[in-house]
């Protein structure tokens, strides 16, 4: 069965702060009844704890690092899954019970299948 | 050529048959396959040669079967080919044998795959053009007045989402069909009218296109509608396609200009097909008797339009009392609008101008100016409707409308 990524994008906060514990709460909800489907997947600090990583004038050139990430958008991303689904209506519908959905969004892509 | 050289009206109903059974092979394909690409190659190899041997040969008994033998053959032709590269001979093999129970819902899985949600709805309308209705990349960029390139790239990037994100083959659940039925038909009716996704407002025209896919809309309407009978939008879309469909002929003057509702020669219309979509109508209501569908309403309004002997002879009344209705399951400023045209018929210019300035949100909507423009020069206030008729074509009121306007710009005087 194919891979999907549901890469969700919201408020670009730390959610180990005490205040989003209904969230994480939320998500640990989402990950039981998801179980089936999830084969991975990472919930992320927010954007100020980034680093963005370059190589200047491609493989072998000079490593610059820089703080954060490059462009300031409201919604940033904020973690990801990996679904085991039959097809993208059951990747949707996974989707939409991502909390981040909920009030943010989930990008739904296709993974590339390698080897 | 040969001693009998068909004459054009068979040849037209050969090619509407190829077309039409071809359409129904593509869609078990694409199924067996999995492939747009390699199903829409391998049908059309099939129809070439149906073109070329029937006329010489006769038609089949079962020409459907004919296209299908022809298509699959060919199809594990072109996957041997590529599996002899990629070694995957098992794939040519898995085409052979055909073992969904229901083929004949192949054609209505593949219209719920092109209209699918998740596709743009530029995509969905592309899709239906080139696959659903066959028309070549050419002729649907020409229906669309889009590049070929551009269209051809549309095209090859919603086949690709299609394949690779599996967007699923297979007609929704009872539970989802109402809403998925609703997604096709909104983009059937953007095929058949493709200026807006509504309905335009009072007086009712379609700028005539160098490319106009109206016909190729009424052909799927008439396909959804033969697919899925019971369904209140599947008959309401046909029912309203057909009813715009018969009014046609006199909305255009000789030189193309647009004519409004009240000033069409109403013995040009199609009594035919306003009797078939009348019919609908009546179907479509007795469906639906506790809530009502948005295609079926704006049916019955365009089928208040078409039994008006005259424009005065309108029921008015009704017209308005439907959009009552309309506004209950469907409420946008569009319709508002609308009503508010229907609103001037009946209870004058005054009451129809005060409704139009209380929709809000259509600032940027050329009709809306026109609309007004027309009221406040019924009202004899000339100066006023020559500034909303500038709005409008400022706006980019279609070329047909746009002349109509200038026209009575200069009846204005000065």
């Amino acid at each position: 069965m194919p891979l999907y990524a549901a890469i969700i994008y919201g408020a670009d906060v730390d959610y180990t702060e005490p205040q989003y514990a209904q969230t994480t709460t939320d998500y640990m909800a989402f990950g039981e009844a998801a179980a089936a489907v999830i084969r991975g997947g990472a919930g992320l600090y927010p954007t100020s704890t980034a680093t963005t990583v370059k190589v200047t004038g491609g493989k072998g050139g000079d490593v610059v690092t820089s703080d954060g990430p490059y462009a300031e958008t409201k919604d940033a991303l904020t973690g990801f899954y990996l679904f085991e689904c039959a097809d993208l209506d059951e990747a949707v519908r996974w989707a939409a019970q991502i909390p981040g959905a909920w009030d943010g969004s989930v990008e739904v892509r296709p993974v590339l299948p390698f080897g | 050529m040969t001693a009998e050289p068909a004459v054009p009206d068979a040849a037209g109903s050969l090619d509407r048959l190829v077309r039409t059974e071809g359409r129904a092979v593509l869609a078990t394909l694409v199924r067996t396959t999995g492939r747009f690409d390699l199903a829409e190659d391998a049908v059309q190899e099939a129809v070439l040669r149906a073109l070329e041997t029937w006329p010489r040969d006769g038609i089949p008994d079962h020409p459907r079967a004919w296209l299908t033998t022809v298509a699959r053959n060919r199809a594990v032709d072109l996957v041997r080919r590529e599996a002899r590269r990629d070694h995957k001979e098992e794939e040519a093999v898995r085409l052979l044998d055909d073992p969904d129970p229901q083929p004949e819902q192949d054609l209505l899985r593949l219209v719920f795959t092109c209209c699918h949600p998740t596709l743009s709805v530029e995509a969905q309308v592309a899709l239906s053009l080139r696959t659903l209705c066959g028309l070549s990349t050419a002729e649907v960029a020409a229906a669309l007045l889009v590049p070929e390139a551009t269209m051809a790239k549309r095209l090859t990037r919603a086949r690709q989402k299609i394949a690779v994100a599996r967007i699923p083959y297979r007609v929704p659940d009872d539970h989802e069909l109402p809403d998925r039925l609703a997604g096709v038909a909104a983009t059937v009716y953007l095929v058949f009218n493709p200026g807006d996704g509504e309905p335009p407002p009072v007086p009712t025209v379609a700028s005539p296109r160098p490319g106009d896919a109206s016909g190729e809309a009424s052909e799927l309407a008439r396909t959804l509608h033969a697919l899925v009978p019971d369904e209140p939008a599947a008959i309401g879309l046909l029912a309203l396609v057909l009813l715009q469909q018969a009014r046609r002929p006199g909305r255009f003057d000789a030189d193309g200009v647009a004519v409004p509702l009240r000033d069409q020669d109403r013995s040009r219309w199609d009594r035919d097909l306003i009797a078939e979509g009348v019919v609908l109508v009546g179907e479509g209501l007795r469906r639906t008797p506790e809530r009502a569908d948005p295609y079926v309403v704006q049916a019955a309004i365009a089928a208040c339009h078409a039994l008006a002997p005259t424009a005065e002879a309108t029921e008015w009344d009704a017209v308005v009392s439907w959009y009552d209705v309309l506004l209950d399951v469907h409420d946008t400023p569009v319709v508002r609008l609308n009503r508010a045209a229907a609103l001037a018929e009946r209870d004058g210019p005054e009451a129809g101008l005060a409704a139009i300035e209380a929709v809000d949100g259509l600032d940027g909507y050329p009709f809306r100016h026109a609309g007004r423009a027309e009221l406040l020069a019924r009202l004899d206030r000339p100066d006023e409707a020559r500034q909303a008729w500038d709005r409008a074509l400022a706006l980019g009121l279609p070329g047909a409308h746009a002349r109509w306007v200038e026209r009575r710009i200069q009846g204005l005087g000065a």
